[in-house]
């Protein structure tokens, strides 16, 4: 492994020089009192410029990154990130931009964020949007307290929260954060909310139902207006995650299927880069009966065409983050819509669906499909979750280890054992940046494997063979954990090195 | 097909043959019902029609042209976001494929790159605040109050929220949020009134001991807090020493942590903050990050993404992210947090403008900026009618009282080209504040700027002051 930025570190090399004093220097210890002064400077590294760039720059070698290669993870849609988003976020007006410069000094920011608003609203078929929130679970939680201030201003308390079995995991824990208990709803046979399972569990005791749809089977809810008359009818409200609105861009809206409340994962649908976690951006659409409580502050067109951000709403929830939000992503998000326009939107979800049913008939190939097949129904949407549980039972080989060996033919594995309520499951969305050929490279790639599976199985379960280090022991670090870099560390696993 | 897209017809025919449909509106009419379909194309206005990269380009700056950025006024606007020097390597590294495009590391034997980028910036984090645990970042300081008043829900249960008058505006409003959420009630401690701007260390204690009735969960404020003021953060954190005692949980400025003491060096169990002064864009407000360090005792309580040291099935080292049990994910409603993509570039960058200063940078930035902010205060407050809101010894930011309406003052500097900084009437609403400024001074602030800031100020006044005749104001002459 390559060595930390700490062991590279010598006493006395530097890459800052400091600009000049120019003013008459001052002894912090004259104008501060002692003991809120440190006393030993912390052990960061030293290094030269040099160094620290020829570090960083290889340890970055070490990552798979999209601009190499498909990267087919379920639920994270990780589409082609335009250049032109960088270029255009760098710009000074946008990069440089401090947060509370004078609105009427800021109004190309404001117009920008006022237009995202208007576009997300008719994407999401709702007529508000707030763009707070700084990511999917921020977005959640905003849609959680909205849903809680709405029904407290009708004098009710709804401790319930309905979630369906194969939700993101930020659901319930949204839910928890928002001082409300989360209750699981069934899938049915279909893999679809068991509406039966849902008319037994609802009540006035619920304050919102949590949904994203497709679901994270890839799964349309072809229920939905019925789910939104039978959450309606006890004056809930119906939440939708939005982290597969990709699958359904100007096909279908949420607003139109009676979802009250709409987060984006701009990161996800609107293609901001990743960044090996981040930052993301999860603003909110919501229905009139939503809007009151939104959080602040508003971005506001006045009558003069002059655009501001009004604080002054008395119902609302409050913020949630400081400043307006993730300015950045929304450079790059609007950028995005203006390329693509309305046609361009709607052959976004067409390609994106294609591309995953066209995977999905590669692996129906019985080679596949004897070991891996699709865990619930015929056709997709935008991602497909087949189930590994015939390949442990028959082989006894692992979805994990399926993942580990797809590594070794070059491409990134799928999302692994989510959904929960699917047995070894393996969730993939190609995105409808891939092209055919990526897309039978993977659906070759996962055959061979399989392939494999039968006649070298080993192969699989000590996989992978070719990457920069084998397979991990995760539960070691969690037992013998080492979360920081210690110089006395350094120098036990010189020792333990130099022993072995 | 659009220029992201690359389903030629051909390819499409030989998709559909495929999958035993005839056409991808079958695709969609199969799943979708009718009654929910959008009937129509989406109305999206004057973005109807898809444009070209050049034509995307050229609108999009004509609107960053309708913005004054800090490159084009001397700006001494701060108030949480600072105009720190960022270095040209960090962008170009932030810039690079390998570190710009992969996703969160949830297959660690290729994602080492980043994985042990969190290990190392874990690492600077707990140096730079002294304590043992860090996680990989949250989103912003604000936030990040906020996920540690839910770790402390977590740990001591339920009880109210100390929070000191002199965090940020937007920390005490995101904390309100919150605590509304998790039924925590939030009691605010104020300013003394002593006029050192410091939180009153009396009420403070007061509160910590239950005076209001139920003991507290964790205590927090901001070194330096909100108008730049250095709080007396070890009294802050003392306590009776009980395992039941409050949290104390700092928001640290990390640019002033080469001079100021650690916080695990005053007993602070959470330290966290708003990560943008290192390294990072102004970007109007974000995407930036919020760092979070704690004792070890709270590691399992702790929100966030961990990288952890291991081996690999050779015996050799790597790393993994470690302890996801605590994640929403795996622990759904019992999660310590619902946090799932957080920062992760922007606390690269912050890891990369640490590791560019280094120990002696750090001091060095750091008595720079106290020395800068030194000079600044006694140049402006020698203007007439200029007076210091809070006397207490100040850092990178000052609060000023002015003689006139601020916003009056401002406007007539911003004339001049000169963003003197923030007027406190709109971010505090706290009544002493209403003819209070609030003026940044980074680095990029030179002696020759804070002197122009001081004549535009003088200026300003001179012309403003005469205009209320007979107000106490006019006591001395102009000039």
């Amino acid at each position: 492994m390559s060595a930390t930025v700490f062991e590279r570190s010598r006493p006395g090399r530097r890459a800052f020089s400091p600009p000049p004093l120019e003013v008459p220097p001052v002894d912090p210890a004259q104008l501060i009192e002692d003991r809120l002064l440190r006393r030993a400077p912390p052990a960061l590294p030293e290094l030269s410029e040099p160094q620290i760039v020829r570090h960083y720059v290889r340890l970055s070698k070490l990552n798979y990154d999209l601009d190499s290669g498909i990267y087919p993870l379920g639920s994270c849609t990780m589409k082609h990130n335009p250049r032109l988003h960088e270029r255009l976020a760098a710009l000074p007006g946008n990069a440089r931009l401090h947060p509370l410069q004078d609105a009427r000094r800021a109004q190309g920011a404001l117009e920008l964020m006022w237009r995202l608003e208007r576009a997300l609203a008719e994407i999401a078929g709702l007529p508000h949007v707030s763009l707070q929130p700084s990511a999917g679970s921020q977005g959640e939680l905003a849609g959680v307290l909205l849903s809680r201030a709405y029904h407290a201003e009708r004098g009710q308390e709804r401790p319930l929260v309905l979630i369906p079995e194969a939700a993101h995991g930020t659901n319930p824990a949204t839910v928890a954060m928002a001082g409300l208990r989360p209750l699981t709803i069934k899938s049915d046979a279909e893999g679809m909310v068991d509406v039966a399972d849902l008319e037994a569990k609802v009540s006035e005791q619920v304050a919102c139902l949590m949904l994203t749809n497709p679901n994270t089977l890839g799964i349309f809810e072809r229920r939905i207006a019925q789910i939104a008359e039978i959450i309606h009818g006890v004056g809930a409200i119906l939440y939708y995650d939005g982290a597969n609105l990709n699958a359904i861009l100007g096909h279908a809206r949420p607003g139109d299927m009676g979802f009250d409340i709409v987060h984006f994962n701009l990161h996800k649908t609107f293609t901001q880069p990743h960044g090996g976690g981040g930052p993301g951006s999860g603003p909110i659409a919501v229905s009139e009966r939503i809007e009151p409580y939104l959080m602040v502050p508003r971005v506001t067109r006045g009558e003069d065409g002059a655009f501001a951000l009004d604080y002054d709403q008395p119902r609302s929830i409050g913020r949630l983050r400081s400043f307006h939000g993730n300015y950045g992503t929304f450079v790059r998000a609007y950028a995005y819509i203006c390329s693509l326009g309305a046609a361009g939107l709607k052959d976004v979800a067409e390609a994106a669906v294609l591309n995953a049913n066209y995977l999905l008939a590669r692996l129906s190939d019985a080679r596949v499909a004897q070991l891996l097949p699709l865990a619930y129904g015929k056709l997709c949407m935008h991602e497909l979750v087949l189930s590994g549980a015939p390949l442990r039972r028959e082989l006894k080989v692992k979805t994990l280890d399926l993942a580990k060996r797809l590594l070794d033919h070059g491409v990134h594995p799928p999302t692994i054992y989510f959904p929960l309520l699917v047995e070894e499951a393996l969730m993939t969305a190609p995105t409808e940046t891939e092209t055919k050929e990526t897309i039978d490279e993977l659906a070759d790639a996962i055959i061979a494997v399989l392939d494999e599976a039968r006649s070298e199985p080993e192969l699989l379960r000590s996989a992978p063979h070719t990457t920069p280090v084998g397979r991990l022991d995760e539960a070691r670090a969690v037992r013998e954990p080492v979360l920081r870099y210690r110089p006395e560390q350094s120098a036990a696993q010189a020792q333990r090195a130099a022993d072995g | 097909m659009s220029r992201y897209t690359a389903i030629t017809d051909a390819d499409r025919a030989a998709m559909l043959a495929a999958i035993g449909v005839d056409s991808v509106e079958e695709l969609f009419a199969a799943q979708i019902p009718a009654e929910v379909a959008l009937q129509r194309e989406l109305a999206l206005g004057d973005l109807q029609e898809g444009r070209s990269e050049q034509e995307v380009y050229e609108h999009l700056s004509a609107l960053a042209a309708r913005n004054v950025s800090v490159e084009q006024e001397v700006s001494f606007c701060g108030g949480g976001f600072y105009d720190h020097y960022v270095p040209a390597f960090i962008d170009m590294l932030c810039e690079r494929s390998e570190l710009l495009t992969p996703y969160t590391p949830y297959q660690p034997e290729v994602s080492q790159g980043n994985l042990q980028i969190m290990f190392e910036y874990q690492s600077a984090i707990c140096e730079l605040t002294g304590l043992e645990v860090a996680n990989a970042s949250l989103y912003d300081g604000a936030s990040a109050l906020a996920a540690a008043a839910y770790m402390a829900k977590g740990q001591r249960g339920e009880g109210p929220i100390l929070a000191s008058a002199g965090l940020h505006p937007h920390a005490l409003q995101t904390l309100a949020t919150y605590a509304r959420g998790y039924g925590c009630p939030l009691v605010e401690v104020p300013l003394a009134e002593d006029g050192s701007g410091r939180t009153d260390l009396k009420a403070w204690r007061q509160a910590l001991a239950g005076a209001a009735g139920a003991r507290p969960i964790i205590a927090l404020f901001a070194q330096p807090n909100f108008y730049g003021v250095i709080e007396d953060a070890p009294a802050l954190c003392e306590r009776a020493g009980s395992s039941e005692a409050p949290l104390t949980c700092v928001s640290v400025d990390p640019l002033t942590l080469g001079v100021l003491a650690p916080p695990g060096a005053y007993g602070a169990d959470i330290a966290c903050g708003e990560g943008q002064p290192l390294g990072g864009r102004l970007d109007f407000g974000g995407p930036s990050f919020g760092f979070f360090a704690a004792r070890s005792e709270l590691l399992r309580r702790m929100p966030g993404r961990i990288a952890g040291q291991t081996t690999d099935n050779a015996g050799r080292s790597g790393y993994v992210l470690a302890f996801q049990t605590r994640e929403q994910h795996i622990r759904r409603e019992r999660a310590t947090s619902n946090i799932c993509t957080a920062q992760a570039l922007n606390a690269l960058a912050g890891l990369l403008y640490l590791v560019w200063l280094g120990p002696r940078g750090l001091r060095e930035l750091g008595e720079l900026l106290l020395a800068r902010t030194a000079y600044a205060r006694s140049r402006l407050l020698a203007i007439e009618g200029v007076s210091a809101l809070y006397s207490g010894p100040c850092f990178r930011e000052l609060a000023l009282r002015l003689p006139a309406r601020v916003e009056e003052v401002r406007s007539r500097c911003i004339e001049q080209g000169i963003n003197p900084g923030l007027a406190l009437a709109g971010l505090t609403g706290r009544e002493g504040d209403q003819e209070g400024l609030l003026v940044a001074i980074t680095e990029r602030r030179t002696r020759a700027q804070i002197d122009a800031l001081a004549g535009s100020l003088q200026d300003a006044l001179s012309d403003i002051v005469p205009l209320r005749a007979g107000g106490p104001l006019l006591s001395g002459a102009h000039r």
